[in-house]
């Protein structure tokens, strides 16, 4: 098992904010929105260099959503923000119809996706986002998995042309991948080469993949973990190369099981080659007021979870 | 132009409405005869756009031009005949409207790329939203074009529309027009009956636009000249909205001022009633 190791631990909204500080110095056609919600999304930095490139739009998300449809005309590259729950479902039929088949190059980036928003409880915790989301013709789909990651996503959706949904969180976690790595829309990230199991894991839970690959090792099974950060456009090749090899598959996702990363996978199987699958994701239910550990722990998202997953779904080769 | 001659265009535009909504029996003749005068002063004669050797160019972004959202989608006969009037696409293509394969879709979208179309509309309250964004761009741009946005009254039930509404005086967006077509019908019957929207321009004013009314919207001396004072109040801090008041159906006796013909089609025999009504001012498709 490929070491992973972290000296710092940071959120992942902050891995945005630091992209989008970048862009703010880089792209002038970058504009950013908020719904009132500038502090959680770490929007200080490219506001206070940029006041004019920003649009304070108050506590109405489906204005913010026509109005950053309206900037692409003429040019702009508007930066959407708020928290998941609000980018998304509220705002759905505004996103279908003025972003997503209008083709506009907007940038929907949400914060506090999923469960690890925490005490909030479930009226913020979308675990329905990827799903909406993917689902819409033309979206792309990215939920990178720490703040390095994250700030190199951000750079990059400004230098592609078309709507994509960007989601982070709220929780502090290790940051493990490369400072100035180059994010590739698409290009699935081979975190750790394996034989015994594929664990395809997206978001927060590329770490809870990392420490459930030490716990199999220890037991003397070796699992390949791939991380899946771009739901879509899905890597297929990737997905089915790791397969080939393994013959058995666990995604892990903070999401609802359904309509989420597992099922893009479980997709790519049905058509290409059969192999058991076990998803490691929230079991239909919706949330509730907890810290994000107690959370990740009641709802089944920890590396213990995905090691029962991966011995699941190795029994059944 | 001369009033007479856009009136001409008027009438011209009229018959391929009504053509066109009976050719594919279904669509919205209703609310696109009563904006037909406001299309065509606004096309033929008030908006800044770019033109080569006559004819206008598309160009997504609308850069140094004026640009026309369509905000209540279903009227779309009236904009697809008039854009195809004034040249941006052949009017022979009105003859696919709403059928397979057509560029000309119930509601208009970018999807088939038709010139003169820059965003979806149909599911109601969100052009107002989209125009702001793209004043906004013209204003970081440093473009001194202009921005006009279409919606209808019975459109003006959306909360939407009144989150746009608060953020436009807010951002001080004094580079836009917006237009409430104030036909009083929506497709369960009067609007002050389904849900009475009272005082739109009282209402408007409580939020900070500036209101002007032009109550004659289907007079097209009258569009134009309000057309001319709502454009002379711009670049003061603060949005236009222009109150027209139009009749449903107008120009059409047997459809005026009802809203049995928000979106039904003219069967054969209503169809030459129609016609025999509108002069053939430039040619039938």
């Amino acid at each position: 098992m490929k070491k992973y190791t972290f000296t710092e631990k940071k959120d992942t909204r902050s891995g945005f904010g630091a992209g989008m500080h970048v862009l703010g110095q880089q792209n002038p056609n970058v504009v950013a929105l908020c719904a009132d919600l500038v502090g959680s999304l770490k929007l200080e930095p490219f506001i206070k260099e940029n006041p004019d490139r920003f649009i304070q739009c108050g506590i109405s998300e489906a204005n913010m959503i026509g109005m950053s449809a309206g900037l692409t005309i003429g040019g702009k590259i508007p930066f959407a923000t708020t928290f998941a729950n609000f980018a998304t479902g509220r705002v759905y039929d505004q996103i279908r119809q003025s972003v997503a088949y209008s083709n506009k190059n907007v940038k929907i980036c949400a914060s506090h996706a999923g469960l690890t928003l925490g005490e909030d409880g479930a009226t913020h915790q979308i675990l329905e986002d990827i799903g909406m989301m993917k689902m819409l013709p033309g979206m792309t789909v990215i939920n990178p998995c720490d703040f390095n990651q994250t700030k190199a996503a951000t750079i990059a959706i400004a230098e592609y042309e078309g709507p994509v949904y960007l989601r982070f969180g709220r929780p502090v976690i290790p940051i493990f991948t490369d400072a100035d790595q180059k994010f590739e829309i698409g290009k699935a990230w081979m975190v750790n080469e394996g034989t015994d199991v594929s664990i395809f894991a997206t978001g927060h839970m590329v770490w809870e993949a990392i420490q459930a690959g030490e716990l199999l090792e220890a037991e003397g099974i070796n699992a390949e973990i791939i991380n899946i950060h771009t739901i879509k456009p899905l890597d297929e090749e990737a997905i089915l190369k790791s397969v080939e090899k393994t013959g058995c598959v666990v995604s892990a996702e903070e999401h609802n099981r359904i309509g989420g990363l597992g099922d893009s996978i479980a997709q790519v199987l049905v058509k290409h080659r059969l192999a058991p699958q076990e998803y490691v994701a929230v079991d239909d239910s919706f949330g509730e007021s907890g810290t994000p550990a107690q959370l990740m722990e009641k709802y089944g998202l920890t590396a213990k979870h995905i090691v029962e997953a991966a011995k699941r779904a190795i029994a059944r080769k | 132009m001369e009033i007479e001659q856009l009136e001409k265009v008027a009438s011209q535009v009229r018959r391929d409405i009504v053509r066109m909504v009976h050719g594919c029996q279904s669509g919205h003749p209703g609310g696109s005869l009563g904006c037909t005068e406001l299309f065509v002063a606004l096309y033929f004669e008030r908006l800044k756009l770019k033109e080569q050797d006559g004819k206008p160019v598309f160009d997504m972004n609308g850069t140094d031009e004026d640009i026309f959202f369509l905000s209540n989608g279903h009227i779309s006969p009236v904009w697809y005949s008039v854009l195809a009037r004034r040249g941006y696409f052949p009017v022979e293509e009105l003859a696919t409207f709403r059928k397979l394969d057509s560029r000309l879709q119930g509601h208009p979208t970018t999807h088939e790329h038709l010139e003169g179309i820059r965003i979806a509309s149909g599911s109601l309250g969100q052009g107002l939203s989209v125009a702001l964004g793209a004043a906004q761009a013209k204003k970081l741009n440093g473009d001194k074009g202009l921005v006009y946005v279409l919606m209808g009254d019975g459109e003006q039930q959306e909360g939407q529309v009144w989150e746009a509404v608060t953020f436009a005086p807010h951002a001080q967006v004094d580079n836009l027009i917006a237009f409430i077509d104030l036909n009083g019908q929506q497709i369960d019957g009067p609007t002050v009956k389904v849900m009475n929207n009272r005082d739109l321009g009282k209402k408007y004013e409580a939020f900070g636009w500036e209101v002007i009314s032009i109550e004659e919207g289907n007079d097209m001396a009258a569009v134009l000249k309000g057309l001319y004072e709502a454009k002379s109040r711009l670049g003061h801090g603060r949005p236009i909205l222009v109150l027209l008041h139009t009749g449903m159906g107008f120009g059409v006796d047997f459809m005026m001022g009802s809203h049995k013909w928000h979106g039904v089609a003219p069967n054969d025999e209503q169809l030459a009633a129609a016609l025999g009504q509108l002069e053939e001012s430039l040619g039938d498709y």
